[in-house]
């Protein structure tokens, strides 16, 4: 359920959602896709999409299973050709990444059972080892290796030998040896699957953090919708190999539905009223009962009930041919 | 080319830190001492029985013998498994998201291959010189002779070693690589003169570096006489380098382009694929 109360709405999260306008100068995109095809002899991955992300954003990709996420992602990685299309990663063109370009990246892989036999501390030194050529005037790398294993929420097991790490440890590992080299941009592919509640907790925090202080763009693919909202500032929908939607959860949720619930209570009882302009009801509801208004609520769709929606819309045909009717995709 | 150099040094670290790991591994060590029994044992049982046409011992030759075939064994079914087994799991996918992590990956693997070579090689001589009799250690010859053929087998083996583990497409294929060189050192005189196969096999098992690190290795440890019953009545140094020397050059020519193959297929997709393949046998 998205709750808009008001501390959300004040969030700089929120303030600075809206997708990148037109006039975003070229030092400020992180990702610039125009166009992006790919094609598996004769079908179709992807068809066309385009996008940008601005530096510092959080980025989700949402969709389902088969929709081109993976494929996306292992593109702007620099791990897979493309078929058509123009894609520059911050500045640079993936197909043709350097070892430079390389060391500005973090990529976050799902262990299995790699370097089982390492040591947590001794993989992560190591490992970070290679980014120190790297360092820039105010991005030294790599990132020292205890603080980052503090960070992660390892500390009590950086002695351990990975393979005696639990599924979510191994996680936290995976996670730690994405950043290690201090990226400038991140990708994450369902980086919380398999966490437990409190880890997932712990990783948003991180990825916040990995956000607001080390200026990070962030790439995350997901299932989790309710992470898609809590983490991200914008949000992309692919299905059927198309963009689909592409915009803050809040400017989803709003466009999908003009209709918002409000909650109230007084004098001990509750209320449910739907309404199209709640700012104009709520408003109106203070000026008729005042203060014995109480544990007041505005509900707009969730994003589950949008993303549930514009998939459907999307498989029954209505949308193709016309990814940007419904949502007019980011303009660049 | 300066941060290939200091990638290539990184990846020497991560060649000790796996060496170390192997060697407090009780699982590993269990691996290597068993199978080194093993030989050893079936190597004590012919001690007693001949080299046919001349009075020396059996079991001695074949220790000789098997020092090369050590070589030739670790640098080929070894490195090529453990290139199958971890592009499987990721470990080269993580390699690779790193910058030269795979130059640094690939070094690694090199220096922790040739020093569980040089470990085995050193246990196997450190077992014969105490239970069996008759190596010719007692002159520098000896040694220098061991000292070239086996660097000069790893670095025909190595890269032919790398070469297989990209190609094999998973790590249980990989797996047939051992029989085949079992195969192959059954043809190559490691076990029993090559002289007493028939001609066609003894060609065949002269195409590969097996023979030629088994012949090396029986000519640095063994008396000169010995040399009568090899190809041509002669230890054949030339041919040696000459053949070993063919191998590397074969290998280091191909190996950078099939790595490069191999490292340009990796994703994570390519990797979650495998993973769930294996596990489907698994269950």
């Amino acid at each position: 359920m998205s709750v808009l109360n008001l501390s959300a709405v004040l969030s700089s999260r929120a303030l600075w959602a809206a997708g990148p306008s037109p006039g975003v100068p070229a030092a400020e995109v992180a990702i610039d896709v125009r166009d992006l095809r790919i094609r598996y002899g004769r079908t179709d991955v992807l068809h066309g999409i385009s996008f940008t992300a601005r530096r510092g954003e959080v980025l989700a990709v949402l969709g389902p299973n088969g929709a081109g996420k993976t494929t996306t992602i292992e593109i702007l990685e620099g791990f897979r050709m493309r078929s058509a299309g123009q894609v520059s990663v911050l500045g640079v063109d993936p197909a043709h990444g350097g070892e430079a370009w390389r060391a500005r990246l973090g990529v976050v892989l799902q262990s299995w059972r790699d370097h089982a036999k390492w040591q947590v501390r001794e993989l992560l030194a190591h490992l970070g080892s290679y980014y120190a050529p790297y360092s820039e005037p105010g991005r030294r790398r790599p990132w020292d290796v205890d603080e980052l294993i503090a960070a992660v929420g390892l500390t009590e097991h950086a002695r351990k030998r990975v393979r005696r790490l639990s599924g979510g440890q191994r996680r936290r590992l995976d996670v730690a040896i994405g950043i290690v080299g201090r990226p400038e941009l991140l990708f994450l592919d369902e980086p919380t699957a398999g966490f437990d509640p409190e880890a997932r907790r712990d990783f948003h925090d991180l990825v916040h953090r990995l956000a607001d202080q080390e200026e990070a763009t962030i790439v995350l693919t997901t299932h989790d919708l309710d992470e898609a909202e809590r983490l991200a500032d914008r949000i992309l929908i692919l299905a059927g190999g198309q963009i689909i939607a592409d915009g803050s959860a809040d400017e989803l949720s709003r466009r999908m539905s003009t209709q918002a619930e409000v909650r109230w209570s007084r004098d001990g009882q509750r209320f449910v009223h739907p309404a199209d302009d709640p700012t104009r009801f709520v408003r109106d509801l203070f000026r008729q009962y005042g203060e014995s208004i109480e544990d007041l609520e505005v509900r707009r769709a969730s994003l589950e009930d949008t993303y549930m929606a514009l998939v459907r819309q999307s498989e029954s045909g209505a949308d193709r041919g016309a990814p940007g009717r419904l949502f007019p995709v980011a303009a660049r | 080319m300066n941060a290939q150099l200091a990638a290539a040094r990184r990846g020497a670290r991560r060649g000790w830190i796996e060496l170390r790991q192997m060697l407090t591994n009780p699982p590993d060590i269990a691996l290597i001492t068993i199978s080194a029994a093993v030989f050893t044992g079936a190597m004590l049982f012919l001690r007693t029985s001949r080299v046919p046409g001349t009075g020396f011992s059996l079991g001695t030759t074949e220790l000789a013998s098997v020092l090369g075939m050590n070589i030739g064994f670790n640098g080929l079914a070894s490195l090529a498994g453990v290139l199958a087994v971890e592009r499987e799991d990721g470990t080269l996918l993580r390699a690779k998201a790193i910058p030269h992590g795979m130059t640094g990956y690939l070094v690694g693997k090199i220096v922790t291959t040739s020093g569980v070579v040089l470990i085995s090689v050193a246990g196997t001589l450190i077992c014969g010189l105490c239970l069996f009799h008759g190596l010719a250690v007692g002159h520098v010859g000896a040694w220098l002779t061991l000292i070239w053929v086996l660097l000069l087998g790893l670095a025909a083996t190595l890269p032919i070693g790398a070469i297989l583990g990209a190609l094999f497409p998973s790590a249980r294929s990989a797996g047939l690589l051992t029989l085949v060189i079992g195969g192959l050192a059954a043809i190559s005189g490691i076990f029993y003169p090559i002289t007493h196969l028939p001609q066609w096999l003894q060609w065949i098992g002269q195409v590969f570096p097996l023979y030629w690190l088994g012949l090396g290795t029986r000519s640095a440890l063994l008396p000169a006489s010995l040399a009568s019953v090899e190809i041509g009545h002669s230890w054949r140094h030339l041919a040696t380098f000459g053949v070993l020397a063919g191998w590397t050059a074969v290998g280091l020519m191909l190996a950078p382009v099939v790595l490069r193959r191999m490292a340009r297929r990796e994703s994570g997709s390519t990797v979650a694929a495998r993973r769930e393949k294996a596990l489907l046998r698994a269950g």
